[in-house]
């Protein structure tokens, strides 16, 4: 990714340990319905934070407002440092760019084929076409789709979409990535295929993320497993270990009902939160 | 069927006429800034000029044709009948040939970036773009824009050639008429204001066919229903402005040229 301003802010960040992304009490609502109240929390750089949570409970709301997609009523996010109130237009696209989103269905531009819709962020960038093509042949192996790479998104299957959006969101090496329920509507083996996509680019790029998802086993296996490079494939940690970078949100009603570590939430004492995760 | 109050009716109306001079200002002022889509916008040129070349030289020639054959009815009432040159080359450059050009292109293209556009709102693909990092008034908007006012410019010199082609036709082969008395009158009736007028207007209509058919696919909801609401809303909305906006530049000119 080309260096900007956002590049230095984000190193100035990293140095000093302060959060990528905060929410400090954002509320937003729709023809009168509250759709979030009060929202705080911050994710720390090299965090996977898992959102879970009813549907529709604000989440993918959520993750429109982190991306700065639509504004909140009320209260402050702050991302890479810096309030998205006080960006102007050109600054939020800048800082769009160091961002990777993975949509709920995935969003693919379809009058573009795969290699168009993957180096759409490169192509922009006006990056050498024989570079684009070299990252875009890598990312696509990484979510072993290299023999879609000429396929137009309708020839797709619900999962191959997916990892193209997950292509597209990485290709740039964004410093954050929104993924909004990459596994929703799923079956359950082309959702672990997502999930260790996922896995892979937490362990491999150290990436910060948020993830929303539905499924529960998603989040424990996020939670409990990593990747393996040497064999290739996600494996648990061993000894029942817990990923350390790996911390959850849940959302009940537009509300933070919890904030926590993987622990933290499985010994929860709060009888919703227990009737949710059983 | 649900009834809304007047007063929300009313601000829903202000709330839409502010979001389209937002979304006319921002399209305008990109094109002074970079970065510019020069490649969409000739890609646009292409969709938009040439691809409405076959019906804009249909309705420019047959309206001639038309308009020649009831001015012979009337101007043979008077013994004008040789007026007919004149009438066709007036009516065809000042009035015929930009505002049926601006409507068949408004039909033609509105519709198109109204519907293009609300499906890839509705498919998430314009947030997709957003999150990208990519503006999609940029990007989708200013190309179209700049690309429908050009080419209409030139579409309507095409019309008002391929109209007056058309009178010709059917002066000489229907009425009889000579084609140089024909060719004579119209020329000798034209001055300087009537081609002035005759191609303001369609920079006027190219910036509301661009504008209104994006404004209503950038704000379409409500799935593949909304997309066709988006567009029929686009093509309505976009001739009627067109056909005002006509008689206002009309009512300018009058008071500049004095005709």
């Amino acid at each position: 990714m080309a260096d900007t301003l956002v590049s230095s802010q984000i190193s100035e960040l990293i140095a000093a340990s302060k959060p990528m992304l905060e929410f400090e009490n954002v509320s937003i609502g729709f023809e009168g319905n509250q759709v979030l109240v009060g929202v705080t929390f911050a994710v720390a750089h090299g965090e996977t934070r898992i959102l879970l949570g009813p549907a529709g409970g604000g989440k993918s709301v959520l993750m429109k407002l982190a991306n700065g997609l639509i504004e909140p009523d009320s209260g402050e996010i702050r991302v890479f440092g810096r309030s998205l109130k006080d960006m102007t237009q050109r600054e939020l696209f800048e800082m769009r760019a160091h961002i990777g989103m993975v949509f709920q269905e995935s969003a693919l531009f379809d009058s573009l084929d795969v290699e168009d819709n993957v180096a759409y962020r490169l192509i922009e960038e006006h990056v050498d076409p024989v570079e684009v093509h070299a990252r875009v042949v890598e990312v696509l192996q990484f979510v072993e789709l290299e023999k879609a790479i000429d396929r137009f998104p309708s020839e797709l299957s619900g999962g191959m979409r997916r990892r193209v959006s997950i292509a597209r969101a990485i290709i740039s090496r964004p410093d954050l990535i929104l993924y909004d329920s990459p596994t929703g509507g799923l079956d359950p083996i082309t959702s672990n295929t997502i999930i260790e996509l996922v896995v892979k680019q937490r362990d491999v790029s150290h990436t910060t993320c948020l993830l929303i998802t539905h499924r529960l086993q998603d989040a424990v296996t996020l939670a409990t497993h990593r990747y393996n490079l040497q064999k290739h494939c996600m494996e648990s940690i061993p000894n029942g270990g817990i990923a350390a970078e790996t911390r959850f949100l849940v959302l009940n009603e537009g509300k933070v009902v919890f904030d926590g570590t993987t622990l933290e939430l499985t010994h929860t004492e709060d009888p919703w939160l227990r009737r949710y995760i059983e | 069927m649900r009834f809304i109050s007047p007063e929300a009716y009313a601000k829903t109306i202000v709330a839409s006429v502010q979001d389209y001079s937002l979304l006319c200002g921002r399209a305008v002022g990109n094109i002074f800034s970079q970065p510019r889509y020069i490649a969409d916008t000739f890609t646009q040129m292409d969709s938009i000029g040439v691809g409405s070349l076959p019906i804009v030289v249909l309705t420019g020639f047959f309206t001639g044709c038309v308009l020649a054959l009831q001015a012979a009815v009337s101007l043979k009432e008077f013994g004008a009948v040789n007026m007919t040159g004149e009438l066709v080359a007036l009516s065809m450059i000042k009035e015929l040939g930009p505002v049926l050009t601006g409507l068949m292109v408004s039909g033609r293209n509105a519709s198109g970036m109204a519907s293009e556009l609300g499906s890839m709102k509705v498919s998430e693909q314009i947030d997709a773009m957003r999150a990208l990092g990519t503006d999609p008034i940029r990007k989708l908007v200013t190309p179209r824009l700049v690309a429908t006012v050009f080419m209409l410019f030139f579409l309507t010199i095409i019309s008002d050639a391929c109209g007056i082609a058309g009178g010709a036709f059917v002066s000489v082969t229907l009425l009889k008429l000579n084609a140089g008395t024909f060719f004579h009158t119209g020329y000798m009736s034209l001055v300087h204001g009537d081609i002035i007028e005759g191609l303001i207007k369609p920079l006027f209509s190219g910036f509301i066919i661009a504008t209104v058919g994006c404004y209503y696919g950038l704000k379409t909801t409500g799935g593949t229903r909304g997309v066709g609401r988006s567009t029929t809303q686009a093509v309505v909305a976009s001739s009627v402005i067109i056909i005002l906006v006509d008689f206002l530049v009309t009512q300018l000119m009058i008071g500049i040229f004095g005709r």
